[in-house]
């Protein structure tokens, strides 16, 4: 009945019982909450059933804040093993518990905060920057949201029911294989990544559509911002890249409930050829985080400086050439699979050659500096940070690309410090930069500068600290995933040093998250009067008021320079005529959440083998899917009267929200 | 919006006191851990090498590197709103020269950078013998769970995580694994290499000093992976002789059937030695992935 599920799954060491216990509690907690609120018909018609891309924006930041949590959490314990579990003292926890907690924290950080940033901000910024008033396919759109959504929720089930992969997040085989990891842990990273993947694949789609078909008229390509820009090379990447993903973790699925050899080398398989699969994906998936970053700094540096972005066009032929050589470049993270000096040369060379698009934006960004007016907000503190940390990253980055030095810093704590430093220092500092810099247009007022800045000199501070002695450690030659060392290789010190660095960047984080509920609270106090323009932006999303209504734009503008709406400020451009139309919208729909909930039920039936469930769950998903396809009245349409009403109202106060 | 207060100083402040800790710190701390850095301190010219290339590109690198923190902070301090010194022109949006250059430099210094790394990959590739007068010596690794199998098929003997091999001798290694794959480095004598079932790949190392060097396994490969290390040892010729001798004495003996035992998983392994009864073990190892399991 149950497959393989049974009451073992649910015992648990001491650590993670604690951790399943304060999960369940916080659910509990959230129910309570919203059944004392009376919210729950709230929630779901704003929200669960929503297709309105600032919605799902803001429930994809939503969710990845949840899983932040989780890593975060992750992260701390091993940094506290490893501080602990030298010489005799062998920590507190087991060897195999220590190897679920390291492979759940790449997964989660790298799948569900990564990704979950990436997608959120392009479901809120990139239709508002284009001038469309929705995205091509807000259904689609959904679905992806929610196949995200209930892969996160495994892994949160993965940590009260069963067992964790202990195979790195990467999940190597033979190690990954059926042989040496028999129980589920594996099962659950598959399914989990197989459904996130697919969801991303998905989303994807709709916003390469999205950016080329739905741009308002006169945004030629090379009028769009640089957010948007570097939105397309990444879904472009995510297009490409993720059915990789998607066709590798089949293979593995094969191996493991099939018996087949894709990858056993005991059956003529060859588990390099995993490796190979899975960096042609893994490599492109690093710039799919960080393109958008690099979006985002293009966006608040101007702003910031009250220039225009130096060198806009150097700026998208570097996007499109990082696009480009960031899948010819995968080998470089195996340089020592013992390839011959020829292969290892040609792919040091394509990774070397990336360095130079990406020095280039650094040196614009420097330069939009030049001569501007340079205002210190937190997102430009952040900005500050990353130039620091991103050349440091990027110096290492190169000393990784030659073959012969990397022989000597492959996996070793010195690799773990360099992509550290380009997703902490790069894309984490990033995304706190546009969430500053946005956070007033989806919500109508500010997020605390006061603590912002406390929290940006513990990140900051932090980060050096935690990952700093790492370069060192690397060195000394220790290498990653250690749950155990002996006193005399003496890293004990390091070890303790970043320990404490995590520690410092525990308060950062408690100060932002303490902030965002503090700037809730106090939203009288800090609200935006500016009437949607708080920064004296540039590009159209600051045209519209705070929050924005519903349909976006009142009046799809129209555009004919880059910055159109500095344009209209500087009187450049005219002003916007108000005439207004009757307003087509996709209705609310509750399938999308459908398919999550029942692709979750799927997920979690083939990984402990439940095969009735699973059956049912996937037949119940295609019959949605049908049901779905075959409504006729997809649509809502707001008339002109009521648009003009709308906008009428939406110049209001604190008082209003 | 609020008014921000001096967030420049603030962080030339900042960087300035962490470059100056790590300036200060670093002449202690190499004198203090001088013995630990061991990839900075190698004991071998493979190392050696692999150090130097480092030690250049990061010269290089920092060349670009260092005006753009220079920059960074003249702009920021420069160009502050509440500098009304800065000058402003918000139209100043390209410069054909500047973006010449910033293509250019980067492009001179990657390509620099290239030729060198193209030149040392070739000359440090890990399959190249190493080029002494000295005959090498043949040693077989094994990465098992979770330990080391050396194998000395010339000399007849087998160790399992600890090996020794004279000074000044180019030592040949031979790799493959019985279990998951693994990676074999010894952090001190030079580059790491793949250790992967079905495989067999190679590796040359030399060592120029006396010395027990710590060797570790650099990939994960399941739970016992954490004591998973090993010694390499580094003696005279005598010293060697002297401990090869007492292993060719050894009780214990070891062909295909023993093997078949010890290859059982097993952590923290203690030193053993063997008396190795059949030399063709390592190709027999290999040969298990070769046909299917029944």
């Amino acid at each position: 009945m149950f497959g393989r599920l049974t009451l073992d799954a649910f015992k648990h060491e001491p650590s993670q019982n604690s951790a399943v216990f304060m999960m369940v509690l916080t659910g509990i907690a959230l129910i309570g909450l919203i059944s004392y609120l009376k919210r729950w018909k709230w929630l779901w018609r704003e929200w669960l059933t929503t297709v309105d891309p600032k919605r799902i924006g803001l429930m994809y930041i939503f969710v990845a804040l949840l899983n932040f949590m989780k890593g975060f959490s992750d992260a701390l314990m091993m940094r506290l093993q490893q501080a602990l579990s030298v010489g005799d003292s062998q920590g507190f926890i087991s060897a195999h518990h220590f190897q679920e907690v390291f492979s759940a924290h790449g997964t989660t950080m790298i799948f569900f905060v990564g990704m979950g940033v990436v997608f959120g901000l392009m479901n809120l910024i990139i239709p508002l920057q284009i001038g469309a008033r929705d995205v091509a396919y807000p259904f689609l759109n959904a679905v992806g949201f929610w196949l995200f959504a209930s892969g996160a929720m495994l892994t949160f089930i993965s940590l009260a029911i069963g067992k964790f992969s202990a195979a790195g997040w990467l999940s190597y085989p033979p190690l990954s294989g059926l042989e040496y990891s028999p129980s589920e842990g594996v099962d659950y990273w598959i399914w989990m990544l197989q459904i996130a993947g697919v969801g991303s694949t998905l989303s994807g789609i709709n916003f390469l559509v999205t950016i080329l078909k739905m741009r308002c008229p006169g945004m030629t390509l090379m009028k769009m911002p640089i957010f948007v820009w570097s939105g397309l090379c990444a879904m472009v990447l995510v297009i490409f890249a993720f059915p990789i993903l998607t066709a590798t973790l089949y293979m593995l699925t094969l191996d493991r409930y099939l018996d087949m050899h894709f990858f056993t080398a005991s059956g003529g398989g060859n588990p390099m050829m995993y490796v190979n699969l899975i960096w042609a994906w893994g490599h492109p998936e690093v710039y799919i985080l960080i393109l958008p970053i690099f979006g985002v700094f293009s966006e608040v540096v101007p702003t910031f400086s009250e220039k225009r972005l130096f060198g806009y066009v150097s700026m998208i032929w570097a996007l499109v050439a990082i696009t480009v050589l960031s899948f010819l470049v995968w080998l470089h993270h195996f340089f020592t699979m013992g390839a011959s000096p020829h292969v290892n040369v040609v792919f040091a060379f394509m990774t070397m050659l990336i360095a130079i698009p990406t020095g280039v934006k650094i040196f614009n960004w420097l330069f939009t500096k030049f001569q501007g007016r340079v205002h210190f907000t937190s997102p430009m503190l952040w900005f500050f940070a990353f130039v620091l940390n991103f050349t440091v990253g990027g110096m290492t980055g190169i000393l990784l690309s030659s073959p012969p030095a990397d022989f000597q810093f492959h996996n070793s704590l010195f690799l773990i410090a360099h992509f550290h430093g380009m997703v902490i220092g790069g894309m984490l500092f990033g995304f706190f930069a546009g969430f500053t810099y946005w956070f007033p247009k989806f919500t109508g007022f500010f997020l605390d500068e006061k603590l912002n800045r406390y929290a940006f000199w513990c990140w900051m501070s932090g980060f050096l600290l935690a990952f700093m002695p790492l370069y060192m450690l690397g060195f000394m030659g220790a290498t990653r995933r250690l749950d155990h060392y002996e006193a005399s290789t003496g890293w004990h010190p390091l070890f303790v040093l970043a320990g404490i660095g995590a520690l410092i960047i525990l308060c950062g984080a408690s100060i932002q998250f303490f902030g965002l509920f503090w700037s809730i609270f106090h939203r009288k106090k800090l609200w935006d009067h500016s009437g949607g323009d708080p920064w004296n932006g540039r590009t159209l999303e600051w045209s519209i008021p705070s929050p924005p209504p519903i349909y976006n734009f009142a009046i799809v503008p129209t555009v004919n320079q880059i910055d159109p709406f500095w344009a209209i400020k500087r009187g450049e451009a005219p002003p916007v005529e108000k005439k207004y139309e009757d307003i087509h919208l996709p209705k609310n729909t509750p399938f999308g959440l459908y398919i999550g909930v029942l692709t979750m039920f799927f997920g979690f039936a083939m990984t402990w083998y439940i095969w009735w469930l699973a059956i049912i769950s996937f037949v119940s998903i295609i019959v949605c899917l049908i049901i779905r396809l075959s409504e006729k009245n997809e649509h809502d349409i707001i008339p002109a009267e009521k648009v003009k009403e709308m906008e009428a109202e939406h110049v209001r106060g604190p008082e209003a929200v | 919006m609020q008014k921000p207060i001096k967030p420049v100083f603030y962080m030339l402040l900042f960087t300035g006191l962490i470059l100056l800790v790590i300036f200060l710190m670093q002449p202690f701390a190499i004198f203090k851990f001088y013995g630990d850095i061991d990839v900075l301190f190698p004991k071998g010219i493979i190392g050696l090498e692999e150090r130097n290339l480092f030690l250049i590109v990061q010269a290089l690198m920092l060349l670009v590197i260092i005006p753009v923190y220079i920059l960074t902070f003249v702009f920021s301090w420069k160009y502050n709103a509440n500098n009304p010194k800065g000058k402003y022109d918000p139209d100043l949006v390209d410069n054909s020269v500047a973006e010449y250059l910033w293509w250019g430099i980067p492009l001179v210094m990657t390509l620099i950078i290239a030729a060198l790394t193209w030149f040392k990959t070739y000359q440090l590739d890990p399959y190249k013998p190493i080029d002494t007068n000295k005959k090498e010596m043949k040693i077989q690794v094994v990465a098992l769970q979770w330990k080391w199998l050396f194998i000395y098929p010339e000399e007849q003997i087998a160790s399992l995580n600890f090996m020794q091999f004279p000074k000044q001798t180019p030592l040949h290694f031979e790799i493959t694994a019985d279990a998951p794959m693994n990676s074999l480095w010894i952090p001190e004598m030079g580059g790491q290499i793949y250790a992967m079932p079905r495989m067999r790949t190679e590796l040359h190392l030399i060592a120029d000093e006396v010395g027990d060097f710590r060797g570790v396994s650099a990939n994960i490969s399941g739970e016992g992976f954490a004591g998973m290390h090993f010694i390499a040892r580094a003696s005279t010729d005598e010293d060697y002789h002297q401990w090869l001798s007492s292993a060719k004495q050894s009780s214990k003996l070891l062909n295909f059937e023993e093997y078949e035992k010890l290859a059982a998983p097993s952590k923290n392994n203690p030193v053993e030695i063997f008396q190795l009864k059949d030399e063709n073990l390592f190709n027999q190892i290999i040969k298990k992935y070769m046909h299917p399991k029944e």
